[in-house]
């Protein structure tokens, strides 16, 4: 059988499974509808959160960037898990205990205030289609890839399948779907990872393989590592490039915005009880420990495996990936020194970095560039780190049906997070903007009808993101967590810590940070790209750090109005008692 | 009864500090402030503080998240049976 083929079954079967659980758990009330009638097993949530959590970004993504970020990668690896951290410790049990349906609905009722609750909704809904815009495009990338198909078949096939249980079932059908989806995900992420620690270490466990010599040699594999990538002109593999302060802006702001997302939060209404809430975020990050472990192993692996197999190899020769890869668009090769051999080493092989392909052929079979070569430095390939993890398995050549195991994987992980973005998108306005604002004469019965509406209504948008992604989707990423950051989390810890503070300040906190730090983010990002380095930075802090300071900024534009504003009223701090105790 | 909340929240409120002084250790700590200088002590193939910040980090959050777990069960007992008294 071909990999194609079993591509076609693994994926099929994956999705009949998640059409098969919402029929199974279709949601009867806005109760269902929203937190899944708070009846959700605390293992069970901690699965759903690790597949809502761990998205295209996190499957596909992140052991590529490690693999060429080498020890500046561990911003991610840090940032995206020490948030649970916070969020266990800080958020989750006084949220459920609070015990509504959405994050904009603290928000609105700590601070007695409709346009708190308002511009909850603004940032959520902006930081929420920000990161469904990347899940679509991991969609795409698969399905082209491995399916051969049109990258819009496939977003659209995608879409169906999230429409139909996400309209259908809503947080229950969602919930229950990601469990089976967890499962998936991990399974494709765990096999190829435990096959390349054998081959490369001999050692099952890649965490262990990870810090263990190389097959038939007295060399640890990072030893190895370090040494080649420095004898080919990069910093050795162990060490940072980014300067101490903008690491470390970068890991808070990754780790207070993964705990003021609203898309994770919400996971947390969803099981009975308080304690619960407790124990469910410490399952979430077990489930999401097993991945985010093993990612840097793979990195490693996955660098040391590229570097071997295509340095100094001729093109005509190249491993059937490497050229797969470049009929899609994801590889180029430029033959600087027309010696008709791959040569990789630091600096960008092409100016204007991304490669424009011509129809026509280089004199090596390639498929000829439009772009010039830079030649300030002898690099003579472009990879785009989103390939490795799915090309890992190519390149380390292992059977078909690992291949296809991990495509059906990379699926569960984008289709997951994007079900899970489409709910807090649809419930924050059936719930916050219409029944809570605009028109609260509505049913519970309109209310459902309303929140479908708007799941299908958001789905279409996603979809248009798919088909058309936006050119800046890769530069936005910073957007998503820099503004929970500076936004969410500053609103709701003082919510719950402290009672002084009122609807005045939290409403400025908000605002300063928003505007600090999207104004930051677009200055870099989009209307000077050209004075995007350390020198011209705000002490030496990047886009995607600057999230905390802005939070900093929240954090003392809400303290300092409170303190000069009238204190909340006495039932907000009964609220806030009544919170406090489980 | 009031006495007991507020005796309640500032058990709570230590817990919290405490286990949150760990979280920053093992990460911006161990992971980035001082990963350099824990990078002279080797274990295994790997440089302490790249491992710290690559491995460590993430089990230590998992240790510290059911910690909190054990400790608040303790807490919520403990008063809760005063409550009755």
């Amino acid at each position: 059988m071909t990999t194609q083929f079993l591509t076609y079954i693994f994926v099929g079967a994956t999705f009949a499974l998640y059409i098969g659980i919402a029929l199974w758990s279709r949601a009867k009330s806005t109760n269902d509808f929203y937190v899944a009638g708070k009846g959700v097993n605390p293992i069970a949530n901690g699965m759903a959160t690790a597949a809502d959590w761990m998205s295209a970004a996190s499957f596909l993504s992140m052991a590529g960037l490690i693999a060429f970020l080498g020890k500046d990668g561990s911003v991610y690896l840090m940032g995206w898990t020490g948030g649970y951290v916070l969020l266990a410790l800080l958020l989750a049990p006084y949220l459920r205990k609070f015990g509504k349906f959405t994050v904009p609905d603290f928000i609105g009722e700590r601070y007695y205030s409709k346009t708190a609750r308002k511009l909850a909704v603004f940032c959520l809904i902006f930081i929420s289609f920000t990161y469904i815009a990347g899940q679509m495009r991991g969609v795409g990338i698969v399905f082209s890839r491995f399916l051969e198909v049109d990258i819009n078949t496939g977003v659209i096939v995608g879409m169906a399948i999230v429409f139909f249980y996400a309209v259908l079932g809503g947080m229950k059908g969602i919930t229950y779907t990601q469990v089976a989806q967890y499962c998936v995900l991990i399974f494709a992420y765990l096999v190829p990872a435990i096959f390349i620690s054998i081959l490369m270490t001999g050692e099952p466990i890649p965490q262990i393989g990870f810090g263990s010599t190389l097959v038939d040699s007295q060399t640890y594999l990072l030893d190895k590592l370090d040494q080649v990538t420095k004898d080919l002109g990069f910093v050795a593999y162990t060490e940072n490039v980014k300067s101490n302060i903008d690491i470390f802006c970068i890991t808070a702001a990754l780790m207070f915005g993964t705990a003021g997302l609203p898309h994770v939060i919400v996971r947390f209404f969803t099981v009975p009880n308080v304690a619960a809430a407790r124990l469910s975020a410490g399952y979430a990050l077990i489930f999401i420990a097993l991945l985010y472990t093993t990612a840097p192993a793979v990195s490693a692996f996955a660098r040391m495996n590229l570097i071997d197999s295509i340095q100094d190899q001729p093109y005509s020769t190249s491993p059937s990936w490497f050229k797969n890869w470049e009929e899609i668009g994801l590889i180029a090769w430029k033959d600087k020194n027309q010696d008709g051999k791959i040569q990789y080493s630091s600096g960008e092989a092409l100016l204007k970095t991304k490669p424009k392909y011509l129809e026509t052929r280089g004199s090596s079979g390639e498929r000829a560039l439009e772009n010039e070569p830079d030649l300030t430095n002898e690099n003579e390939i472009y990879i785009d780190r989103d390939i490795i993890v799915l090309a890992n398995p190519e390149i380390a050549q292992l059977p078909g049906w690992v291949v296809a195991l991990v495509a059906a994987g990379g699926l569960a992980a984008a289709l997951s997070t994007a079900a899970g973005l489409l709910l807090v998108i649809s419930s924050s306005v059936s719930h916050d903007l219409l029944k809570k604002t605009y028109m609260p004469n509505i049913t519970e019965k309109q209310e459902l009808k309303y929140a479908r509406i708007s799941a299908a209504i958001a789905i279409g948008i996603a979809g248009i993101f798919g088909i058309y992604p936006p050119a800046f989707v890769a530069q936005v990423v910073a957007f998503a967590f820099g503004l929970a950051a500076a936004t969410f989390f500053p609103a709701l810890f003082l919510g719950i810590f402290y009672k002084r503070l009122n609807k005045e300040g939290a409403i400025a906190g908000m605002i300063g940070g928003l505007v600090f730090t999207a104004s930051y983010i677009i200055y870099f990002k989009f209307m000077n790209p050209a004075t995007n380095n350390s020198e011209f930075w705000l002490m030496g802090i990047s886009p995607e750090g600057i999230g905390s300071i802005g939070m900093l900024l929240n954090f003392f534009l809400a303290l300092a109005i409170s303190s000069v504003t009238s204190p909340p009223p006495q039932e907000i701090s009964e609220m806030v008692d009544e919170i406090r105790s489980p | 009864m009031e006495e007991n909340k507020k005796k309640y929240w500032q058990a709570n409120l230590k817990i919290i500090f405490s286990l949150l002084l760990v979280w920053f250790l093992a990460s911006f700590g161990f992971g980035i402030l001082f990963s350099e200088s824990l990078d002279e002590i080797q274990f295994g193939g790997f440089k302490l503080g790249f491992w710290f910040a690559q491995q460590g980090s993430i089990y230590v959050f998992v240790v510290i998240i059911f910690l909190y777990v054990w400790l608040m069960k303790r807490l919520d007992r403990k008063f809760s049976l005063l409550d009755k008294s």
